[in-house]
C-alpha cells in the first residue's frame, strides 16, 4: 500500500486529496456520504469580511465537459464562519483551509487577523474569483495588486498563506512570483477559466451574471500546463486543481508539479469522487510500484 | 435529511405525450424516506451535471418511486432514451417537501405543464378532499388527469387554446372560484408566470398556499449555492435561499415575485 500522506508548508495531509472551495460548503452535506476523515483536507466556501447574498439565478449552466458558476462570493462572513462553521469543521480529523476574499486589501487583512486566533490550519487567499465586481479576479489580473493583497494579509497571518491564482491572465508565472515575494508560502491554480454561453432562442446569456466561471474536465488540460509552468517558475509548494475527477487525472497534476490535489465539478458528478479518486491514486502508486504518493511530484519529463 | 446516492434499476417506461416520459424506479431504502415534493437528482449518461426531477409517486410496497418528465435539452433526451432493466444513477431523495396538513378539507392541487407530476403524491394523501387544476398550452401536452381520478381527486383540466379540458385559459380562473367557495390550501407548480399569478390571488385572498420552484444546480444537496432563490426572511430582508436543500417547496409569501 502506498503513503499517500503529504507535507506542505509543515502541514501533514493523510492524503493530496481536498475538495476545493466552493463546492463543498461547509463539508456537512457530505457526510451523508462518507466521513470527512478520509479527506485530505477541505477547502472551505470563499469568506469575506460581511455577509454577501451573492449573484442572482441562473448561477450555473452545463457546457460541453464542463460548466460555468457566477454565484458571487455568497457566504454568511467571518464572524459567523468562526462561530458557526469552523469549530465543528476541525474535529473532523482533516486539514482545514479557510479560503477568504475581499473587495480591498484592507478587508483580506481583516478577515485573515480574525482567523489568526482560531485552529484552522491554513488560509487560502482567493485573488482569483472572476463572479464578483470588486477585489476577486482584479487583484489577481495584475502582478501589482496581487502582490499588495498578499503582503497586507502576510502583515495580518502567521497561518501558511496559500494564494489561490487566476488563470485568466497572460503570464501566471509572472503573478505566481509576485506573490510568491510577497510572503506567499503557496500557490494553488487553477481558478476557473471566464466563460460564458447564450441561449440562442432568447439571446439571454444562460447566467444572469451575463459570465462565469469554467470548471471541468474541460480545464484539465490548461491546469496541467499552468501548474507545470509555475512549478518550475516558484520555490514554494503547488497546489493543483482544474478538471481533476479521477485517481489519474490527480497523478498527472502531481507529476505536472502539484503536492496536493483540489476537487471541484467531479463532488457534482458524483458526490464520492474524492474518495474515488484518492482509491484511483493508491491503486496506480501500488500497480506502478512507486512507494510514496511524494515522490512522483514534478516528476514529469519534459521532452 | 438522509439521502443517498446509487444506481437503481428502471422497471417500467411509458411515454404519456409528446417529448414526455414516465419512468417507475426500483429503490426501496428511497421510496422508505421520499415525501410529496422532494426530488431525484439523475445523472445522464456521458453528462457532469445531473438533472433535478420531481417525484410523481412513492409507493412503499412496491419500493418504487415514479418520476415524469420533459425533454427540454441533450439531459434529458439522453435520460428519455434509458429504458426498462438500465439502472438510473440518483441522489435521492432530496429537498424539502410539502406542508401536509392532517386537518385540511378542501386543497387545491395547481400544476403547470410538467409541473403537474409532484402534484400526484399530494393527491395520493388528499384522495376527494383534492382537486387539481391542471394547465397545459394545448391537448397535446396533457398528462396525468386519469391519474387524478384515480387517486378520488377531482381533475379540472384547462388548455390556453381551449384546444381540450373543461377551461379554456388559465389555472387561475377555476382556482379563484375553489377559493370563494372556501378552500384550506393551495399548492402549486409550473412556470413562474403561473407560479407569480398563483401567489398573488392566495396572498390576495389571505389563503394558505406553497409553491416548488424550479433552478438549474450542481450539487443538489446544498453545498454549491448555484440554485438560489429570492426570498424575504421574518423581517421582510432580503435573502438568497437554495431550491436544493431549503426548498424546493416555499411558503407563498417567503418568496420575492
Amino acid at each position: 500500500m502506498a503513503d499517500l500522506s503529504v507535507n506542505i508548508c509543515g502541514i501533514d495531509f493523510k492524503n493530496p486529496i481536498i475538495p476545493a472551495s466552493g463546492v463543498f460548503g461547509y463539508g456537512h452535506e457530505y457526510e451523508e456520504f462518507y466521513s470527512l476523515s478520509k479527506l485530505g483536507g477541505i477547502a472551505t466556501k470563499g469568506t469575506t469580511g460581511k455577509k454577501r447574498t451573492g449573484n442572482i439565478a441562473p448561477r450555473i449552466a452545463e457546457t460541453p465537459a464542463g460548466m460555468l458558476n457566477s454565484v458571487g462570493l455568497q457566504n454568511p462572513g467571518i464572524d459567523a464562519f468562526i462561530e458557526k462553521e469552523l469549530p465543528y469543521l476541525l474535529t473532523k480529523d482533516t486539514v482545514i483551509l479557510a479560503n477568504i476574499a475581499g473587495s480591498t486589501p484592507e478587508e483580506c487583512a481583516e478577515v485573515a487577523a480574525k482567523l489568526e486566533n482560531t485552529d484552522v490550519h491554513m488560509i487560502e487567499l482567493n485573488i482569483s474569483c472572476p463572479n464578483v465586481k470588486q477585489g476577486g479576479a482584479a487583484f489577481g489580473t495584475s502582478c501589482v495588486m496581487a502582490e499588495q493583497v498578499t503582503t497586507a494579509v502576510r502583515k495580518a497571518t502567521t497561518k501558511p498563506l496559500v494564494v489561490k491564482l487566476s488563470p485568466n491572465v497572460t503570464s501566471i508565472t509572472d503573478i505566481a512570483k509576485a506573490v510568491e515575494a510577497a510572503g506567499a508560502d503557496a500557490v494553488s491554480l487553477i481558478n476557473t477559466l471566464l466563460g460564458m454561453r447564450i441561449d440562442i432562442r432568447t439571446r439571454r446569456p444562460v447566467l444572469h451574471n451575463n459570465v462565469g466561471g469554467l470548471s471541468g474536465p474541460a480545464i484539465l488540460p490548461v491546469a496541467v500546463r499552468m501548474i507545470w509552468q509555475v512549478a518550475n517558475a516558484v520555490n514554494i509548494p503547488v497546489i493543483g486543481m482544474g478538471g481533476v475527477s479521477t485517481g489519474e487525472d490527480a497523478i498527472e497534476l502531481m507529476m505536472a508539479g502539484a503536492c496536493a490535489v483540489q476537487v471541484g465539478m467531479a463532488c457534482f458528478t458524483d458526490p464520492y469522487a474524492p474518495v474515488k479518486i484518492i482509491d484511483g491514486m493508491e491503486r496506480f502508486l501500488d500497480e506502478n510500484n512507486i512507494a510514496a504518493a511524494r515522490d512522483i511530484i514534478g516528476t514529469v519529463k519534459p521532452w | 435529511m438522509k439521502y443517498m446516492q446509487g444506481s437503481y434499476p428502471i422497471v417500467e417506461k411509458q411515454a404519456i405525450a409528446a417529448d414526455t416520459f414516465s419512468f417507475t424506479v426500483r429503490c426501496p431504502e428511497v421510496a422508505a424516506l421520499a415525501k410529496p415534493g422532494q426530488f431525484v437528482h439523475i445523472l445522464p449518461k456521458g453528462y457532469g451535471l445531473r438533472r433535478p426531477i420531481s417525484i410523481a409517486g412513492i409507493d412503499r410496497a412496491t419500493g418504487t418511486l415514479r418520476i415524469v418528465f420533459a425533454i427540454r435539452g441533450k439531459g434529458t433526451e439522453a435520460l428519455a432514451q434509458m429504458n426498462p432493466g438500465d439502472d438510473m444513477d440518483m441522489i435521492a431523495p432530496l429537498g424539502h417537501g410539502f406542508t401536509l396538513l392532517p386537518e385540511a378539507q378542501h386543497v387545491a392541487l395547481v400544476g403547470g405543464g410538467i409541473g403537474v407530476p409532484p402534484m400526484l403524491p399530494l393527491a395520493k394523501y388528499y384522495g376527494e378532499r383534492a382537486t387539481a387544476i391542471s394547465g397545459f398550452r394545448s391537448f397535446k401536452q396533457i398528462i396525468l388527469q386519469e391519474d387524478f381520478d384515480a387517486l378520488g381527486a377531482q381533475a379540472i383540466c384547462c388548455t390556453e387554446d381551449g384546444s381540450a379540458g373543461a377551461v379554456k385559459g388559465f389555472v387561475t380562473a377555476p382556482l379563484e372560484q375553489l377559493i370563494s367557495e372556501g378552500l384550506d390550501a393551495v399548492y402549486a407548480c409550473g412556470p413562474m408566470p403561473m407560479l407569480r399569478a398563483v401567489a398573488e390571488v392566495c396572498l390576495r385572498t389571505g389563503t394558505w398556499c406553497e409553491v416548488s420552484l424550479e433552478e438549474r444546480m450542481a450539487c443538489g444537496v446544498g453545498a454549491c449555492l448555484g440554485c438560489a432563490c429570492r426570498t424575504k426572511d421574518a423581517n421582510g430582508e432580503e435573502q438568497f435561499l437554495h431550491v436544493c436543500k431549503n426548498g424546493p417547496v416555499f411558503k407563498a409569501e417567503e418568496v420575492q415575485w
